[in-house]
């Protein structure tokens, strides 16, 4: 269950909104890297996000590169979940990789500063803001045994191989 | 059972009937990373205590995107994958080699093989028939380290196209056209499949910038049967034993099939600030250009660059307008050298890059001025993308860009041809 206020983005949101490639030389370097988290999107994100907050964006969030780093730096930013419409392939699969919880649902229920909370297991997102429960899909059975392990490390590394049904 | 190719191609891997939906673990045959993904790659297998290659010969390390480095912080990035190769008898590919999924195509896929790269472009090998896929640092990590990953099995998007193309009309106008018809994330998660006549009669070269493009409309793999043209090749590579004949069943019911008429397309462009912005170039009033780039792993292979010569030979770039050429391998500049095409682009006053993949990713060589606009044959032009956010980027094809070099602007290559 994670408590925190919502961050919106529009469609689209590349990797390269996320993580730059003139940053590329902060690849070995992630703390630093994440002080520059969607920068290019907006420019004050990493300033303004706390603990337990949500990015909550359009559809196809995360298009581009497999880039491992942009998951990772969003969760490092101390982000709790992403929300979006859709995602895109590899961003999805890799923010599971990395423990950082993704969820499928209408965003347009969401506006910018909304507190949210969410229940990942159960698929359960409140915007008590607006007093509302917005639907989302719960995570694929194969995807949520590796969110829950904490990710593909812990996952592989607990059942000496990949433990998927 | 009747089936895709990319159910076919994981059922033999597998060793099951599979269809779309299924969770496969494979084999992997090649693992490969690059020196934008590799060292937290390799820094995942040493929080394992799984510093290994289950398959040295066939995992390799690619350093291209900073290459050779321009700063110091890449260089330590690039002794960590160096380190990784010797400790693990994995392949190395230096500053010079060229751009990972050239090199792949080049010197290690087959097809029926299973590819994991930590780089989206991996897709490009789907033209040989592999089920080729990019993934991140952590997931090709433990395929390198452990030789299997697990796949669920993509429903498909059939593209066949139809007819001849027009003169001045290549691969990447059809791509581009494909992008645009069905969106960023119109195959989100599908494996596209790429065929019909005119496919069968297209070249090597013009099959790896369909594969190479497929994940810029959201797809898993880009993948197009084999067939005589991929023995061909094989066989120029030193790799003709390799081949096997694999192609979709005939009847397969496909998710959603798209029927396309190459005869009716036009040079067409990607305009900022995604890939499935385009226009045909008739609607695309002028655009006035301050660089134009033409390489990387969609269009830098020896058939770009004699197009690009063909049109630039005894021209110059307009002064105002940068040229900069990169070819994508080692292999593909030493053939541009012995053909004379190097020459012809230096009289043209481009600058010749190194092999690599710097200025598409926006590390260096070629970084846009606020403001600037560049024309490049790559397959992204996201904000960002040339390192500057204030820059803005389009995309076409290499005889576009060629023709546009010269007269400082976005124009037709037709009259060149």
């Amino acid at each position: 269950m994670f408590k925190g206020k919502s961050h919106k983005f529009g469609d689209d949101i590349s990797t390269d909104l996320i993580a730059p490639g003139r940053l590329f030389h902060l690849r070995t370097n992630l703390p630093e890297l994440a002080k520059h988290v969607l920068e290019d999107a907006d420019s004050d994100f990493a300033k303004k996000v706390q603990a337990g907050d949500f990015v909550v964006g359009g559809k196809n969030f995360g298009l581009g590169s497999s880039r491992e780093h942009a998951p990772t730096i969003i969760k490092l930013a101390g982000v709790s979940a992403v929300l979006a419409k859709s995602f895109a392939r590899i961003f999805y699969r890799n923010a599971i990789n990395v423990g950082l919880p993704v969820l499928v649902c209408d965003t347009d229920q969401i506006t910018a500063g909304d507190e949210l909370e969410v229940n990942v297991g159960e698929g359960i997102i409140k915007n008590l803001t607006k007093g509302i429960n917005i639907k989302t899909d719960t995570l694929p059975k194969a995807m949520l045994n590796i969110l829950e392990d904490g990710g593909l490390v812990a996952h592989f590394q607990k059942h000496d191989g990949f433990k998927l049904d | 059972m009747k089936q895709t190719l990319a159910e076919k191609i994981l059922s033999r891997k597998s060793g099951q009937g599979v269809k779309a939906g299924d969770i496969v673990v494979v084999d992997v045959d090649v693992a490969m990373v690059q020196d934008g993904t590799g060292p937290l790659a390799v820094e995942q297998l040493k929080k394992m205590d799984k510093e290994q290659a289950a398959n040295p010969e066939k995992t390799i390390l690619f350093i291209d995107h900073a290459a050779p480095s321009p700063r110091r912080e890449l260089s330590n990035a690039h002794t960590i994958l160096r380190d990784f190769a010797k400790k693990t008898g994995s392949q190395l590919s230096e500053a010079g080699e060229g751009v990972c999924h050239q090199i792949l195509v080049e010197s290690h896929v087959n097809p029926g093989d299973v590819v994991i790269g930590a780089d989206s472009h991996t897709c490009t090998s789907g033209a040989l028939a592999a089920f080729a896929t990019g993934m991140g640092s952590t997931d090709v990590a433990i395929g390198m380290a452990s030789g299997k990953t697990w796949f669920r099995v993509p429903e498909t998007i059939r593209i066949s196209v139809s007819g001849d193309f027009q003169k001045g009309v290549y691969a990447k106008d059809l791509i581009l056209h494909i992008i645009g018809l069905i969106g960023a994330d119109g195959a989100t998660y599908k494996a596209l499949e790429f065929g019909g006549a005119t496919i069968d009669k297209m070249s090597m070269a013009d099959r790896f910038v369909l594969s190479n493009m497929a994940v810029e409309a959201g797809a898993k793999v880009g993948l197009i049967a084999s067939d005589a043209t991929t023995k061909a090749y094989l066989d120029s590579v030193g790799r003709g034993d390799k081949f096997i004949e694999l192609a979709p069943d005939l009847g397969v019911e496909y998710e959603r099939a798209i029927e396309i008429d190459a005869l009716k397309l036009e040079p067409t462009i990607s305009f900022p600030h995604t890939v499935d912005n385009t226009k045909k170039i008739s609607e695309v009033g002028e655009v006035k250009l301050d660089q134009v780039f033409i390489g990387t792993c969609t269009n830098g292979r020896i058939e770009d660059l004699r197009i690009a010569a063909q049109i630039l030979k005894g021209k110059k770039r307009h002064p105002d307008t940068r040229l900069l050429i990169c070819p994508a391998s080692k292999k593909v500049y030493l053939e541009a050298i012995k053909e004379g095409l190097i020459e012809i682009f230096i009289e043209a006053n481009a600058a010749i890059m190194n092999p690599g993949c710097g200025a598409c990713v926006g590390v260096h060589q070629g970084i846009l001025a606020d403001g600037e606009r560049c024309l490049a044959t790559q397959n992204r032009n996201f904000k960002g993308r040339m390192g500057n956010p204030e820059g803005f980027i389009y995309l076409s094809s290499p005889a576009t860009a060629a023709a546009s070099a010269i007269e400082g602007k976005i124009v037709d290559p037709r009259k060149y041809l």
